[in-house]
């Protein structure tokens, strides 16, 4: 196990390099100087501009450029936001939390519902529960996640009146962080209705960005549920007389589980993308809305290190989820 | 010289047979899934609305009708029958937008999926095809793509090459590519095994000529189920950039550009944020259902889900 955990590991390195490259370029390679883009329409007497490419290492050539971003990345510098003059990586750390905490209840609400309906779908094959809920993940599957938000608070925000639009807590709370969750922290705090307003700006922009991978793990268990359905392992339950639920419960599900466990990690990178989208139009102020500001603020610094970060976690998440893999399913780890 | 040709005609004629046989296949297969022809149907109407956008639309696209503000559709309170599905915030006609955005999301998806496959088809042939180290270096810079959230990556690639429809096109398309390279190279190292590419090796064919007239050819069925899944993907993506401000930008009709316009009235004009937001589901779900019956004719080795 040790070995096939380092072989990952190793494997790794030449992507993430490879990342940082691909960041890197981004705004020092890329058609354009740097420069004359951060000071957009405004522009920059000669001066200043000698200053400022004096000061972002910019006359410098490229190579000792990259070695230089690589060597403060390592540090942990990933310089400072044009606008805001905080260190990248602070403003990410403090933004982070709000992203995983939309992105772990979605997560929780397709993979709950996913699973559930997969696994319903599956044992009853071909009845009208299985071709809505396979119809309806398709059309899950093909949805503009950005328009079914909007959908959804027209509907729920504003005929019914029921859920707020945008923030993560209504404004008439005020409490320090602890943990960064507002869930958590808003249960810490001890003020009454703080818990119900943080998750009532939850529940909207999680189920919006649940939409997909739901839709994805649903038709994904029911596929892996039939396959397992049909192994001589679970027609040998059958036959000794084992009621329904253990043979579904722990023969077939247990055994389909392992693609869709794979299944799950890789919607981490949808997840991440969603984000850029759902963050937007509830003005959730995580990673993904950061990033958009940015872009349009051309906070390039800021740009360069989140798309970094977001690459690097999404891979460690896969890795992870490719040791779990390993875990579940003895097989792999052999090979 | 006549005896040639007279034998050549018979071949000829086996040839459009069998070509006559596969499609009868392929259709038999295909039609056995309700939904995929549901979905070309959808399709095909989505290609008439385009091609013959100026002569169904209603009203000119850009055209501002400063006396109809807001108009809602006809059924609803206050419609008229001059705007059937409404007005947008400076009078124009949405059913006339609705029908114009057809063209654009097609050339979208059209442009985006042939940059990827060439790319992609070039890049995994390369790879599949010479293996070794060529094989790693490319493998290596296609996972490089590939850990990128790829609504990230086009959104990052557009703010640096500039907002506009090419750039979101070419953005998209650079992060679709590596799916099309994986899928090809994967198909071309098991189709290299096979006996017919020595043969055609023995018979002193090229590489050129192998990777080309002999392997490609065999290898175009999962190709052609992933050029239409990242079609759809495409139409999705490039809304979405849209709808960012980073797509075709206003006032073009743009799906999910005229839905970044809508954004403010969603709570008092319902139909500006509905329709267009429509369009694109279901042109995206007849695309994907499309998809689903393709592979299902395509690629029987495909799980069925």
């Amino acid at each position: 196990m040790i070995r096939f955990i380092l072989s990952k590991l190793l494997y790794l390195i030449p992507t993430f390099l490879g990342i940082t490259i691909i960041a890197f370029s981004f705004v020092r390679i890329l058609p354009g100087d740097p420069v004359l883009l951060m000071a957009g329409e405004r522009g920059v007497t000669p001066e200043r501009h000698a200053e400022l490419s004096a000061q972002l290492g910019y006359d410098q050539p490229i190579v000792m450029q990259y070695f230089e971003f690589l060597g403060r990345l390592l540090q942990g510098d990933m310089g400072n936001s044009l606008v805001t003059k905080k260190p990248v990586l602070e403003e990410f750390l403090t933004l982070f939390p709000a992203t995983v905490e939309l992105g772990l209840c979605a997560i929780l609400i397709a993979t709950v519902i996913g699973v559930t309906v997969g696994v319903l779908a599956a044992i009853r094959r071909g009845s009208w529960f299985d071709q809505i809920s396979m119809t309806l993940a398709l059309v899950g599957f093909s949805m503009p996640i950005f328009w079914w938000g909007l959908l959804l608070i027209i509907f729920f925000s504003g005929i019914l009146g029921w859920t707020p639009v945008s923030g993560r807590i209504s404004l008439l709370y005020y409490f320090p962080d602890a943990t960064g969750f507002m869930l958590i922290d808003s249960l810490l705090s001890g003020q009454k209705g703080a818990f119900t307003s943080a998750l009532s700006h939850l529940i909207l922009p999680s189920l919006v960005l649940a939409t997909i991978p739901l839709a994805v793990i649903a038709r994904q268990t029911r596929s892996a549920m039939l396959e397992v359905m049909g192994e001589d392992y679970v027609r040998t339950a059958r036959a000794k007389g084992m009621p329904q639920y253990r043979v579904i419960g722990i023969h077939a599900l247990r055994n389909a589980m392992v693609p869709v466990v794979t299944t799950i990690g890789l919607q981490i990178g949808v997840l991440m993308a969603g984000a850029i989208l759902t963050e937007t139009i509830f003005s959730w102020p995580g990673i993904g809305k950061w990033m958009i500001d940015s872009i349009s603020r051309r906070d390039y610094p800021v740009v360069q290190s989140g798309l970094l970060l977001i690459a690097a976690l999404v891979m460690i998440v896969n890795l992870l989820v490719d040791l779990t893999y390993g875990l579940i399913n003895p097989r792999i780890r052999v090979k | 010289m006549s005896d040639t040709s007279n034998l050549a005609a018979p071949v000829k004629l086996s040839d459009a047979a069998i070509r006559r046989r596969m499609l009868a296949e392929f259709w038999f297969y295909f039609s056995q899934n309700r939904g995929a022809v549901i979905g070309l149907a959808v399709f095909i109407c989505l290609v008439l609305t385009a091609v013959f956008a100026a002569a169904l639309a209603p009203h000119d696209p850009t055209t501002q009708y400063r006396e109809a503000l807001l108009v809602p559709p006809v059924w609803a309170e206050g419609g008229s029958t001059q705007f059937l599905l409404g007005s947008d915030a400076v009078g124009r006609d949405m059913l006339s937008r609705l029908i114009f955005g057809a063209q654009y999301s097609l050339f979208i998806g059209i442009v985006v999926v042939s940059i990827a496959l060439f790319g992609g088809v070039i890049i995994g042939l390369l790879a599949g095809f010479f293996g070794g180290w060529i094989d790693s270096v490319i493998m290596r810079m296609m996972d490089v793509i590939l850990a990128f959230p790829s609504l990230l990556l086009a959104l990052v690639l557009v703010a640096v090459l500039g907002p506009g429809l090419t750039n979101a096109m070419i953005a998209i398309a650079i992060v679709y590519q590596p799916h099309f390279a994986r899928l090809t190279r994967a198909a071309v190292m098991s189709e290299m095994k096979r006996e017919y590419v020595s043969a055609a090796r023995v018979a002193g064919a090229g590489n050129l000529r192998l990777m080309f007239k002999t392997i490609l050819p065999n290898c175009l069925g999962p190709l052609i189920v992933q050029a239409t899944l990242s079609f759809s993907s495409a139409v999705l993506d490039s809304a979405a950039l849209g709808f960012l401000g980073m797509g075709a930008q206003p006032p073009s009709p743009e799906w999910g550009t005229m839905l970044a316009e809508a954004r403010e009235f969603i709570l008092r004009a319902w139909w500006v944020v509905t329709f267009p937001g429509l369009a694109i589901l279901i042109s995206v779900l007849a695309i994907n259902l499309m998809g689903d019956g393709l592979r299902d004719a395509l690629d029987p080795k495909l799980k069925r889900s």
